[in-house]
């Protein structure tokens, strides 16, 4: 059994506001293997990119770890000085976002930011640099990199930025990639360039990813093993296969049917009614069952723990009951 | 089918003026710069059908969206409205039956809601624009109905949009849309800032005012999915020009344009198939200065010497479809 290249225990994230403490990542815990990817779907306002900031140590103030432990390679980092964190952010953890923008500094040219990036956190010299930078370029697919490498980010369009940001968050060989939405900005056909990219990517190069998106497509086509969240915890987790093929947790089960597919026709999706709780009145008890077509009483007292459901491990009480409610028999 | 569409787009052109400021143009000798985000888009959508154009960001579907509402006059071309060129009513007075009947609802609900409206005020503007009711009374009455009509509650016309979560705000847009009883709806990206569970109620909701009101859609969107789930026939569109239209069912089993293939093949799906895809190399180009002939040709697996320099024209197939590409025509491709 090889060691899990990031462990997440118990982890809580918190922002103090004027009315109270808000609680955005609720007692969390996973883990990913080395070489694994991992995705973190959910609807906004999940915690999952919350929990994705926390790993790499960019909550934005007020928010704060209030508790758990975070371990890379057995070591934790939650609790490192920024100094240190600076080190091990972009050595060996690298991040992705969204917006590939906003993520590439525009005063500078791509070929600088990832020279910067490479002496930083390499003992590579300025010329070993540049000629890593240029092959990164070419592995992430940039067409004629020689002469793209002094373009300034404004230069390329959205796909290109993204496999750019894509480049400098691989550069210094990472253990692990946190890429938050890295396709929601992009087209269908560029982000299926992006995936495949990735992918491959990831495999040659062993890298792990926690891949946080709200995209079950993106999910099902690129991750190992899937987290669910709702409302600030993981309420299912597991095996992608297991996870969309037989979820056990409502809320998954009301997300796949929620969500229409091509070759699949379906007179009404399956409608989850209502909405996300906000942060500010999460309900006792299971934070989904205001929502649960199966919800009982013990749904409205107390709070589910993930646990083994054969599969995949759900945060339920159903089936620790052994009452399986469906609306036909009921 | 039946004899006149209730909407007709015939040889529709859009373009936009982007030339640098007439110093720059004087000085620089450079000239007018137009961007053409709708060419030749030609199109039939019968009563009570949705019709739903697809394609990615920059193609033109917004456009074609903006243009049959009237928020853009047409460069060229026709929009016909039960047989009346509405495209070419230039006075308000002559538009105003028309606008009546047609509305639109907007991708962002909260862009598209005023913020220091109440929700009441924002449905009720269309039935004092319209003077479809009068009174204060009887309008407070009609604002109730229609929120009841997208599954609000009468008395949420007292709050204002910032107290709803981005799904009731869409709720609100349609009771809006539907306060001055259109018969045909304009929903450009109705649900892409929505989550997915909240997509499907408001996909849901759509599908049953449908059914109950005998509307019309138009719907705009890039998610093959939802064009799946919801439309009855599809138009698909690739840098300002429609590339095919066809019946969804044939467009989903049988696309024929190598652009459709292309947008099917990529969309991410649950199969877990676990094929790997060939992803198609190349982004959209520039609409300011389109590749000639096929605008697809750059991208396209199959282009040869004719897609490079010919323009192609629409091909309809006699049922009301159309594919506009020379490998189909040519028979190179498997029609």
């Amino acid at each position: 059994m090889t060691e899990p290249l990031l462990q997440v225990h118990n982890l809580r994230v918190e922002f103090p506001t004027r009315r109270g403490t808000l609680v955005a990542v609720d007692d969390v815990s996973f883990h990913i293997d080395p070489g694994e990817v991992l995705g973190v779907v959910g609807e906004s306002g999940a915690g999952k990119s919350m929990t994705g900031s926390a790993v790499i140590g960019l909550l934005e103030p007020p928010g704060r770890i209030a508790s758990g432990q975070i371990l890379l390679e057995g070591k934790r980092i939650d609790n490192l000085s920024q100094d240190r964190l600076q080190q091990i952010r972009g050595r060996r953890i690298g991040a992705i976002f969204q917006d590939p923008l906003t993520s590439l500094n525009p005063l500078y040219t791509v070929g600088r930011q990832l020279v910067e990036t490479i002496l930083t956190h390499t003992d590579m010299t300025r010329g070993e640099a540049r000629r890593h930078a240029l092959n990164m370029l070419k592995e992430v697919g940039i067409p004629a990199a020689e002469n793209r490498i002094d373009s300034y980010p404004h230069q390329f369009s959205g796909g290109m930025r993204q496999r750019v940001v894509i480049a400098l968050a691989l550069c210094t060989n990472p253990r692990l990639i946190i890429a938050d939405e890295p396709t929601t900005a992009l087209d269908v056909s560029i982000q299926a360039q992006i995936i495949a990219l990735l992918r491959r990517l990831c495999r040659d190069h062993g890298t792990s990813v926690m891949l946080v998106t709200h995209d079950m497509g993106v999910i099902a086509e690129i991750a190992d093993r899937v987290a669910v969240m709702y409302a600030g915890r993981v309420v299912e987790i597991g095996s992608v296969r297991d996870v969309i093929k037989a979820p056990h947790h409502p809320y998954t089960e009301g997300l796949m049917g929620s969500i229409p597919t091509v070759g699949h026709h379906v007179e009404r999706l399956t409608q989850i009614d209502g909405s996300m709780p906000r942060l500010t009145d999460i309900p006792p008890g299971c934070a989904f069952h205001p929502r649960c077509k199966y919800a009982f009483d013990r749904c409205h007292r107390e709070r589910p723990d993930l646990e083994n459901k054969g599969g995949s491990h759900s945060a339920c009480w159903l089936e620790a009951d052994r009452v399986r409610h469906s609306p036909a028999e009921a | 089918m039946s004899a006149t569409p209730l909407l007709k787009l015939d040889g529709l052109a859009r373009y936009f003026d982007v030339s640098p400021p007439l110093l720059n143009r004087l000085l620089e000798r450079r000239g007018h710069v137009y961007l053409r985000a709708v060419e030749e888009v030609s199109l039939e959508i019968q009563k009570g059908q949705t019709f739903a154009l697809v394609g990615e960001s920059g193609c033109g579907k917004s456009t074609v969206a903006r243009l049959v509402v009237g928020l853009y006059a047409p460069t060229r071309g026709k929009i016909e409205f039960e047989g009346v060129d509405i495209g070419g009513l230039r006075s308000r007075q002559a538009r105003f039956p028309y606008q009546r009947r047609m509305q639109m609802i907007f991708q962002d609900p909260f862009a598209s809601l005023n913020p220091r409206w109440r929700v009441v005020d924002i449905i009720a503007e269309p039935l004092r624009a319209y003077r479809l009711v009068s009174g204060r009374q009887a309008i407070r009455e009609r604002v109730g109905e229609l929120l009841t009509q997208v599954g609000l509650s009468p008395h949420d016309g007292s709050k204002y949009p910032h107290e709803f979560s981005g799904g009731q705000r869409q709720r609100i847009s349609i009771a809006r849309a539907l306060a001055s009883n259109p018969e045909f709806l304009v929903c450009d990206e109705p649900t892409s800032a929505l989550d997915v569970s909240v997509q499907a109620q408001i996909l849901n909701l759509m599908k049953d005012l449908q059914k109950r009101m005998e509307l019309t859609y138009l719907l705009i969107t890039h998610d093959l999915a939802v064009v799946y789930h919801m439309a009855n026939r599809v138009g698909v569109m690739y840098l300002g020009r429609l590339c095919e239209v066809e019946d969804a069912k044939t467009l989903f089993a049988r696309p024929r344009h190598p652009y459709t293939k292309l947008l099917l093949d990529t969309v991410p799906n649950l199969d877990l198939s676990g094929k790997e895809r060939v992803p198609v190399a190349g982004e959209v180009p520039n609409p300011i200065n389109p590749p000639p002939g096929c605008v697809f040709h750059p991208r396209c697996p199959h282009a040869n010497e004719r897609c490079r320099t010919e323009v192609p024209h629409p091909i309809p197939d006699g049922e009301g479809g159309m594919v506009a590409c020379h490998g189909v025509q040519e028979g190179r491709l498997p029609a």
